[in-house]
This record gives C-alpha cells, sequence and structure tokens, in this order.
C-alpha cells in the first residue's frame, strides 16, 4: 500500500533526518513506528501523506507518488497529526465540510464513536480541550475508511478510559483490507494493537520485523543464570530483563519497551537472530 | 483486559474462553462471540485474536460453521475440564510443593488450612 524507496530528508540546515529509507506496508497489519524524540517519525508520516516532500527517493501510496498529492491517492489516506488546529466549527458542520473528500466516509459509524467518545454533534470544537479534540480528530479518521491511516502518538492527551475505547475502536476498525500506522512513545497504552514493528534510529530504520518473527526468534524474560550464552541483551537493574535467543523455549509475550531498548543497542545481534529464522524455516 | 507479562497474548485469551467455559457462561453447542468481539472485548489486533481462535479450534474446543460463526464443542467442557486440570498439576502443584518443603509446611497444615476455609464461607 505505502511503498518508501530510498528516501532521504533533511531541514534546512540540519542534519539528515531519513537517510536511505525502504519501506513497505501492506494491508491487513497495524504497524508500530517507534523511535526516540526527533528520530524521524512524524516527518515521515508527513512525507507519507504528502505534506513534505522528501529530498530524494521516492514514497509512493497505491502506486502513485505521494508529492504529486493527486487526489484519487490521497482520498486514501487519513493522518491524524499530533499537534493540530481545528477550525471553530461544531463538529456535525466539521463532518459535513470536511466528508466529501473521503468517498468511503461512514456517517453512521462517525456520529456512533462521537457519541462512545462522550461527545456531542453541536460542540464547538474549539472550546472542547486537547484531548477531546483529538477523539473528533480520530472519530473522523476511522470513519473515513480509508486504505492507509496514520496516526501520530493518537493517545497523548486521552484519559485512562479513553485510551481503552481507543483501543476497544481500533481492534473494531482494522479488516483485512487497512493498513494502520501508529507512531507511539505510549507503547503500553497500544502493544496489544500492534503487529508489525519499525523502529527508527539515526536517520535509519533499523528494525522492521513482525511481531509474529519476533516471537518466534526471541524469548523475553528474566534469565535465571546470568552468564546464560543466548543472552542478547539484558537490563542492568535489579531482577533486570534480558532478551535471549529463544531456541527451545516456550514462547513469551514479545515486550516492546525491551525490544526498543535492545534494539538501539544491540540492533546487529538481534536482527541476525531473526534474519535466521527465516532462513532455517524457508519463510 | 489486564495482560501478563510473559505469557503470549494469545494464550492469556486462549485463558479467557477456558474460564467461560468452565463457569457455563459459554454452553455447549453454543455460538461464542465472533473474532472481532472478541478483539473489542479484550482490545487486541484482532490478528492476535484469530490466533486464539485457531488455537482451540486445533484442540477441538471450539469448531466453526462456516458464516454462521463459531461454537463450543459437543463435548468442549469436558475438554476444557482435562486440560486445565492437567495444567494444574503438571505446573501450578510442583511450584507450590516447592514452596510448601521451603517454608516446611506439611499436608495436614493444607487440609486444616483448606477445611477452614471451607467452614468460614458456610
Amino acid at each position: 500500500m505505502l511503498t518508501v524507496r530510498q528516501l532521504n530528508f533533511y531541514y534546512p540546515n540540519s542534519r539528515p533526518v531519513l537517510k536511505s529509507i525502504n519501506l513497505d506496508l501492506h494491508k491487513g497489519n497495524i504497524y508500530g513506528l517507534f523511535g526516540k524524540n526527533g528520530e524521524g517519525k512524524s516527518t515521515l508520516m508527513k512525507i507519507m501523506t504528502g505534506l513534505l516532500f522528501p529530498k530524494s527517493g521516492t514514497c509512493a501510496l497505491l502506486g502513485e507518488s505521494t508529492k504529486k498529492r493527486n487526489v484519487e491517492a490521497l482520498q486514501h489516506v487519513f493522518f491524524v497529526p499530533e499537534d493540530f488546529e481545528l477550525p471553530s466549527l461544531s463538529i456535525a458542520t466539521f463532518e459535513k465540510v470536511q466528508s466529501p473528500f473521503y468517498p468511503k466516509f461512514s456517517k453512521e459509524q462517525f456520529y456512533e464513536l462521537i457519541e462512545e467518545f462522550k461527545l456531542s454533534p453541536a460542540n464547538i470544537i474549539s472550546k472542547l480541550s486537547f484531548g477531546q479534540k483529538k477523539k473528533v480528530l480520530i472519530a473522523f479518521g476511522l470513519s473515513t475508511n480509508t486504505k492507509v491511516l496514520l496516526m501520530d502518538e493518537p493517545t497523548n492527551g486521552l484519559d485512562i478510559p479513553s485510551k481503552s475505547q481507543f483501543r476497544k475502536v481500533m481492534a473494531s476498525a482494522v479488516d483485512e483490507g487497512t493498513c494502520i500506522v501508529i507512531s507511539t512513545h505510549q507503547v503500553r497504552d497500544l502493544h496489544s494493537l500492534i503487529n508489525h514493528v519499525v523502529i527508527l534510529d539515526n536517520a535509519h530504520v533499523v528494525f522492521n520485523q513482525s511481531l509474529e518473527t519476533v516471537s518466534e526468534g526471541l524469548w523475553f524474560g528474566k534469565a535465571l543464570n546470568p552468564e546464560e550464552p543466548s543472552i542478547l541483551y539484558s537490563e542492568s537493574s535489579f531482577g533486570g530483563k534480558t532478551i535471549l535467543t529463544r531456541n527451545d523455549r516456550e514462547e513469551t509475550e514479545v515486550d516492546l519497551e525491551l525490544l526498543f531498548n535492545g534494539v538501539l543497542s544491540e540492533p546487529n545481534k538481534i536482527n541476525t537472530v531473526l534474519k535466521n529464522i527465516h532462513h532455517g524455516t524457508g519463510v | 483486559m489486564d495482560f501478563d507479562n510473559g505469557k503470549p497474548i494469545y494464550l492469556q485469551i486462549v485463558d479467557f474462553f477456558y474460564e467461560n467455559i468452565l463457569i457455563k457462561r459459554w454452553k455447549e453447542d453454543e455460538r461464542i462471540p465472533s473474532v472481532r468481539e472478541v478483539a473489542m472485548m479484550v482490545e487486541v489486533n484482532p490478528n492476535t485474536a484469530i490466533r486464539a481462535f485457531n488455537h482451540l479450534q486445533d484442540l477441538e474446543v471450539i469448531y466453526n460453521k462456516r458464516g454462521i460463526g463459531y461454537f463450543v464443542s459437543e463435548n468442549g467442557y469436558a475438554k476444557v475440564l482435562d486440560i486445565k486440570r492437567k495444567e494444574f498439576m503438571q505446573h501450578m502443584l510442583p511450584d507450590v510443593f516447592k514452596k510448601m518443603i521451603l517454608l516446611n509446611i506439611s499436608f495436614d497444615d493444607l487440609k486444616n488450612t483448606y477445611n477452614q476455609q471451607e467452614n468460614e464461607k458456610k
């Protein structure tokens, strides 16, 4: 659905933000896009929606270069940015003005979500709190039923019950035809939704694997023996958690935070182990 | 649903099914919630929910009627009871025995505590 090839990007007078990025994002997945602050996650999402242009390389949405801002392509993508300005209109007017851009927009779904988020169509958007505005945009984004949905830190600003509502709504929203990309630091909020992890570091994609592969190849938990030879990465704190090569061990749940830290400090070790599984099983 | 670290989420969903079958909330030959409904209920990616359904189908605890949905197998209750009893005997008891030895707790101590609790319930 989204194809990125040899993409480079830098802001004026600054170091490169993205360097020779290659990515293929497919339908039926929820991608988690991770990286430290300032590693280009938001920039990449803006390029994917045609808000920024690559300095070199390409980014194509359904085969159309996003920098052309082609209507046929853009009607299939929606972006929920981290920061945004919304007009001082009522939710109902906002829906009327914006929805015609998206051919698969479902009015019914939108107002159901608005109700679920405890908002009312008569609310004036500019008078809502940040979290409530975010809910309006999330509800709208989901209701556009676009093939690609990008969300930058969607749970920032949401209160505790809303985070759970958000997960429910997302679990119901994905189907085989959609591709969702979520960039976040709030790993705990979203780890049960994500099924594929992309990590950006130092302007490069340093990790790009499905969680299925990760849990096939790696084991997360406390190692009984600190000298265990299959340790790939360990956190030094008391009772520190470790990543091991799984071998014959029982499957564990992927600890995304640990994986993130592990990949940043031992990218080669971890990637080599996962590469070998693929070769080993002929996948 | 709160997730344990450690145990894969799909297996935690499987446990959620087992519990519903054991307490007879989901009865034999009755339709159970769909993949999507379960995904929403426990707030997970539908792919993860599908894995739990497949696992239970392989164990013949549930079965699929094409186009209608998933049902608890005819002898689903007995199957789950068997699975969970084995799990208790093979995985939970060894840990309990280890602790009993460590803390010097005898079977009589255990029995007394058990009887005491049962009496309190009455």
